[in-house]
């Protein structure tokens, strides 16, 4: 289940959320509406190739700028399985966990991974195998208190438990 | 044990002695807001879960800057929902256009947000608050639903980072070029995680505009927050405001800092940062052979009353050049009120500026001023992301308010020196 497979799309350094998802349609809030425009402003040809189950892989920094979760959403949206990056913005990566979009922190995947490679990553343990090449890296382990959002089905479902505990 | 002010606050609101970086705590929020962009997908979230009430209607702010007055239908469905929400759980502070403004200009001036609060919001520029002595920071609409409906939210106790500032900023240097520098030299994730506090005389010495327009920007940066230690300037000015009892602290004098950086205000020049990042930076004096199509002066990082005075003092007698069109978008209905009674408004008039109703508007390319292709802004806004104004193939360019109203007359990037009195009738 937790194995997903999928082709590699590779970005730069600092892609921010107004590259993600532009302002311009932030008047709009569902996953499948806002993945029409899903990194238009990095590549305009993305949304339009992007297949589900693709894996965003990207340099430091992935998810600066703004605090919108339709960044995360658009590319839930589009299918995307999951996004491996060097480092991410912190905003974008509370939001990704709180919205279910599962990301890795796997510096020497993203300078391995060439564009158009075939990836499978193992979520529980944070194995990505580089299909096309053969090689196999290894994404920082999520902390404890991350696993345990992750299990939980999310932040609010997590919050809710804990408040129904509380009462 | 001792504690910078970022840790003694988290400590407080999640009811512990002491946290230590790395700690992850449940805090309760003092503050928490959405926006009409962001609290319609915490609104879906909230609904979705099945929670049915607030935790408490006092401490929720939901205001309509991004979108409003509403552009088209699609975000006027956005700010019905945000307002249906806001009367069924008869949250206090809702505000309607015509009393509203630019969310973190607004908070402040009324008094909602205070010192040594924890606050949330969903919206990266929440960090502005820090110029008071909070801790806020920016968070997603998910954690703006679990806060409403539990007032708690999750946070990692982030490391600091200290920026000190010693010696006198020169002729026109704002807090725009302080935090312009900052950036400049620490990169767009130079401060990632962490919490960025401003300290020394020359931060000391600054007015509260000065000091929001710093810690707004410490997201620029990668930071988790943004924060200055209050002092009399402080207390100034949240006195007969702030609707709370402020709590006044201040890190220990042997706190622990993972880095500490000491500058020079001397040192620092009139700022621009060029496209496409606000780490991109060079001094304003030697990009004179930037011509310019737009200027807009405004946003939660520069539309107080102090920012319109600065624009104000350069436009005075003087008209915008007739290639540019200028925006001045006074950033809550207080400020336009205040600009009114200065006569700044009549200034901005007359130079052939365009004054706008408070909003968001063209910081995040929303309305009120897109660029086209290849035109190019001076803005005294705080992104200048590929595509952040309009057209993917145009540019903005981030200032100071002196710097964009030199700019404005000239037809070109330029300072106020550079500018002399030219133009003046």
């Amino acid at each position: 289940m937790t194995v997903l497979r999928g082709r590699a799309w590779t970005f730069g350094r600092d892609i921010d959320t107004d590259q993600i998802i532009p302002a311009r349609y932030l008047n709009m809030k569902t996953a499948t509406e806002l993945a029409q425009h899903v990194m238009e402003d990095a590549d305009p040809t993305f949304s339009g190739k992007v297949r589900p189950g693709d894996i965003v892989v990207a340099k430091e920094n992935f998810g600066c700028g703004s605090s919108r979760e339709h960044a995360p959403l658009a590319l839930k949206g589009a299918g995307v399985s999951v996004v491996i990056a060097k480092s991410f913005a912190r905003i974008f990566y509370r939001n990704a966990f709180n919205t279910g979009l599962p990301i890795l922190v796997a510096p020497e995947a993203v300078d391995g991974i060439t564009e158009g490679d075939e990836l499978e990553v193992d979520l529980a343990d944070g194995r990505i195998v580089d299909v096309t090449s053969g090689v196999t890296y290894r994404a920082q382990p999520l902390p404890p208190f991350m696993r345990e959002l992750v299990e939980a089905g999310g932040l609010l479902p997590y919050l809710k438990k804990r408040a129904e505990a509380h009462n | 044990m001792s504690m910078t002010i970022t840790e003694k606050i988290l400590a407080r609101a999640a009811g512990v002695e002491l946290v230590r970086p790395g700690d992850l705590v449940m805090a309760k929020v003092d503050m928490c807001l959405g926006n009409d962009v962001t609290a319609p997908v915490a609104i879906d979230e909230f609904e979705k879960t099945g929670f049915d009430r607030v935790f408490d209607a006092e401490k929720i702010a939901l205001i309509p800057d991004h979108f409003t007055p509403n552009k088209d239908i699609k975000s006027a469905q956005l700010a019905a929902q945000m307002r249906a929400f806001a009367r069924k759980h008869a949250i206090v502070h809702y505000y309607e256009v015509g009393r509203v403004g630019v969310e973190h200009a607004f908070l402040p001036e009324q008094g909602l947000v205070g010192p040594g609060d924890l606050v949330v919001g969903a919206d990266s520029h929440t960090c502005t608050y820090g110029a008071l002595g909070a801790f806020a920071t920016g968070v997603g609409s998910t954690d703006l639903a679990g806060a409403m409906a539990t007032g708690e939210a999750w946070f990692r106790v982030p490391e600091s980072h200290r920026f000190d500032f010693t010696g006198e900023l020169g002729p026109y240097v704002t807090g725009k070029d302080i935090a312009l520098f900052t950036i400049g030299q620490i990169g767009v994730d130079g401060a990632l995680y962490k919490a960025m506090e401003f300290s020394g005389p020359t931060i000391m010495n600054l007015p509260m505009s000065s000091r929001f327009t710093i810690c707004n920007m410490a997201i620029e940066a990668g930071g988790k927050s943004g924060i200055i230690a209050p002092d009399d300037t402080t207390r100034a000015y949240v006195s007969g405001r702030f609707r709370r009892t402020p709590l006044y602290y201040a890190s220990d004098a042997d706190a622990v800092y993972e880095k500490t950086y000491y500058w020079r205000a001397d040192d620092i020049p009139l700022m621009v940062a060029k496209p496409h990042l606000p780490s991109n930076t060079q001094p304003a004096s030697e990009l004179s052979n930037v011509g310019i199509d737009q200027v807009v002066i405004g946003s939660c990082t520069n539309g107080r009353i102090e920012d319109l005075r600065q624009a104000a003092e350069i436009l005075r007698g003087r008209k915008v050049h007739r290639d540019v069109r200028c925006i001045v978008i006074p950033a809550t209905q207080a400020v336009w009120k205040q600009a009114s009674e200065e006569g700044l408004l009549d200034i901005f008039v007359e130079a052939e500026a365009v004054v706008s109703a408070p909003t968001c508007g063209p910081c995040l390319g929303g309305h009120m001023g897109i660029l086209a292709e290849g035109e190019r802004a001076v803005s005294t806004t705080n992104r200048n992301f590929v595509g952040r104004m309009g057209h993917p193939e145009s540019e903005v360019f981030l200032a100071g308010p002196y710097v964009a109203a030199s700019s404005a007359v000239a037809g070109h990037i330029t300072t106020p020196d550079q500018l002399g009195e030219g133009g003046r009738s």
